[in-house]
């Protein structure tokens, strides 16, 4: 028991809540975001270094002794992934002063970017699954905030539909946690996965299973639950899409990660075999929406579709390659959509606009965003050496065990046109005539953020052999369920 | 006595599906409130309806009222009071500057 548990949530929030105060001074406001952020990050990392130490931290809160009082476990997985969306988060703030105009910084944005980050980070560290609803709304209510933030005419009209299809699910999730609370007794995670192998009501555990997977695979964006995302992530700033794409969805796959390998592992064959489906389905609708649009903010947005698919495989496959594997793709996937949802926001700034059709040329001007670009599409590709090779090989390896072939020849087949899809803003972009209407515009402090991520990009795929124990443990630790019960339910 | 109350929780499902699916702005969240107090009911009756219990488990107290139910309602109560609030502004902003509270014509152009 350690509060050390605690700090990534409290951080933000004590964060948003001074910076509430502070939104008239700009300056001000952006100087304390980014050391406050550094700061996160920092503390994250040494939580990090800690839990790989010495095991998962459980914090009991307010000593309520588990599993009557809300209980935070920061476990491997949920502890890498908090550092991975610190290190996002990062590269974010230094980004947002120069893509953001004054009015909306002032308007709030640093404060709810912080509790942003206090739902992210709740939501991956709560041991408790009315508290993960609950961090859940904390982090769409940000959310919803940030998505207006500017209503302009096309912002309002996306955003409603939003909110609505959020809303919509989380009153099923609050459905799914009564059901279940109706037939095991408990909104402790710990305690309802040992619940569940005694009830042996599978039937009605099953339905209860597929209602969550319903509420989660809306959030995270599965085909084919995946219509409302695109269209409403790209209508907000830049920074604030880049924060959507990488988090949000995430944290939807990181609850069915979660809830599938600890409670609802007495069906595999019926729940994890729809899975791998629903996974080829996705990638293929995703990038097939990639493929049919000419505005490279909706052909970034359209690849989360396939990513989320990719890691969603691993899942179905649930052997110790394929969960590697998805974890792998999960730090990977949340750092390089940061990077190119950011990138496509210079992009489109420095064109002038979004549409392909009325680019060309910047290669001219920009020759640096435009190897940026380049760099990127491969890692996105899984292009080795860089980070989306390792995690693709482990989830073919994966499938392969389990003797899924579909899916990996769809798999390879979607990569292939993932790379086409974000090559085509190159060619269409940066080749060819260059506009001459169009005016020249700095590009300064844009690039810095960019480049972090794609260090860190780089770095996870060219030390993957110093990162892939670490994420091989944290599979391992998924396949045994009575790790995290112990861990949580020490008698 | 539960029997009644997930029967209430379903209709209010129901109507609430029926409001969801309609095309008008305000229907629609009349259609959200409906269905967050259908899953409310739904928690209540999870925890077993007791008439003149006390919620609490203490030594010799045979027969309680399980609290958590309670506590998880309130919780979501205040969450889904919130949002309500939210999504009304949200809607009357969108409808002004939109010009319409229809959600067939707020489907936007393609490729824009």
């Amino acid at each position: 028991m350690s509060n050390l548990a605690v700090l990534p949530i409290i951080i933000p929030l004590i964060a948003g809540i001074l910076l509430a105060f502070t939104n008239t001074n700009v300056r001000l406001s952006r100087a304390l975001t980014q050391i406050l952020t550094v700061v996160n990050l920092g503390v994250v990392s040494f939580i990090a270094w800690k839990v790989f130490q010495d095991g998962t931290i459980v914090l009991e809160t307010g000593d309520w002794i588990a599993p009557y009082g809300i209980v935070l476990v920061a476990d491997s997985l949920a502890i890498t992934l908090v550092l991975t969306t610190n290190i996002i988060a990062t590269a974010a703030v230094f980004y947002a002063p120069h893509s953001l105009s004054i009015e909306k910084e002032k308007h709030y944005f640093y404060p709810f970017y912080f509790f942003l980050i206090t739902g992210v980070s709740g939501a991956f560290l709560t041991g408790d699954l009315f508290n993960l609803f609950v961090f859940y709304e904390v982090l769409l209510m940000a959310s919803y905030a940030l998505i207006v933030l500017g209503g302009n005419k096309v912002q309002l009209r996306e955003s409603i539909k939003y909110v609505l299809i959020n809303l919509f699910s989380s009153v099923l999730f609050v459905t799914a946690i009564a059901f279940l609370y109706g037939v095991v007794g408990t909104v402790n995670m710990a305690q309802i996965a040992e619940r569940v192998q005694e009830v042996e009501q599978f039937g009605i555990l099953t339905t209860i299973a597929i209602l969550l997977f319903f509420v989660f695979g809306t959030k995270a964006a599965l085909f084919p639950l995946y219509y409302w995302m695109p269209k409403s992530y790209i209508v907000p700033n830049p920074v604030i899409s880049a924060l959507f794409g990488a988090l949000l969805t995430k944290v939807g796959i990181y609850s069915i990660l979660r809830v599938f390998s600890l409670i609802f592992v007495h069906k595999i064959d019926l729940t994890h075999e729809t899975f791998i489906w629903i996974a080829g389905l996705t990638m293929i609708f995703g990038v097939i929406g990639a493929l049919s649009t000419n505005n490279i903010k909706l052909i970034i947005a359209y690849n989360i579709i396939p990513a989320i698919g990719f890691i969603m495989m691993g899942i179905g496959t649930f052997n110790q390659a394929g969960l590697s594997g998805s974890v792998y793709y999960l730090v990977h996937d949340m750092i390089i959509k940061t990077a190119l949802f950011l990138l496509v926001g210079v992009i489109a700034y420095v064109a002038g606009t979004s549409d392909l059709r009325k680019m060309g040329g910047l290669i001219h001007h920009y020759p640096v965003l435009g190897w940026l670009l380049f760099i990127s599409a491969f890692v996105l590709a899984g292009i080795p050496p860089f980070s989306g090779f390792i995690g693709k090989l482990l989830l073919l390896k994966g499938a392969l065990q389990g003797d899924h072939i579909f899916i990996v020849i769809i798999a390879l087949l979607s990569s292939l046109l993932i790379l086409y899809s974000v090559m085509k803003i190159f060619i269409r972009g940066f080749w060819g005539e260059e506009n001459p209407l169009v005016e020249k515009r700095t590009t300064k402090g844009f690039i810095a953020p960019i480049v972090f991520l794609l260090l860190f990009s780089i770095f996870i795929g060219i030390g993957a052999e110093f990162i892939y124990p670490a994420i091989d443990s944290v599979a391992v630790y998924l396949l045994d369920p009575e790790i995290y019960i112990d861990s949580v339910l020490k008698e | 006595m539960e029997f009644i109350v997930i029967v209430l929780a379903g209709i209010l499902f129901a109507t609430a599906i029926y409001n969801l699916l309609q095309k008008q702005m305000l229907r629609i969240i009349i259609g959200t409130v409906l269905l967050s107090h259908g899953a409310h009911l739904m928690i209540l009756t999870m925890g077993k309806l007791k008439r003149g219990k006390p919620p609490i488990l203490e030594e010799g107290v045979a027969n309680y009222t399980d609290p958590l139910p309670q506590a998880l309602i309130l919780t979501s109560i205040v969450i889904s009071f919130g949002i309500t609030s939210l999504l009304l502004v949200l809607a009357y902003r969108t409808a002004k500057t939109n010009n319409t509270d229809n959600m067939e014509q707020l489907r936007g152009e393609t490729n824009e």
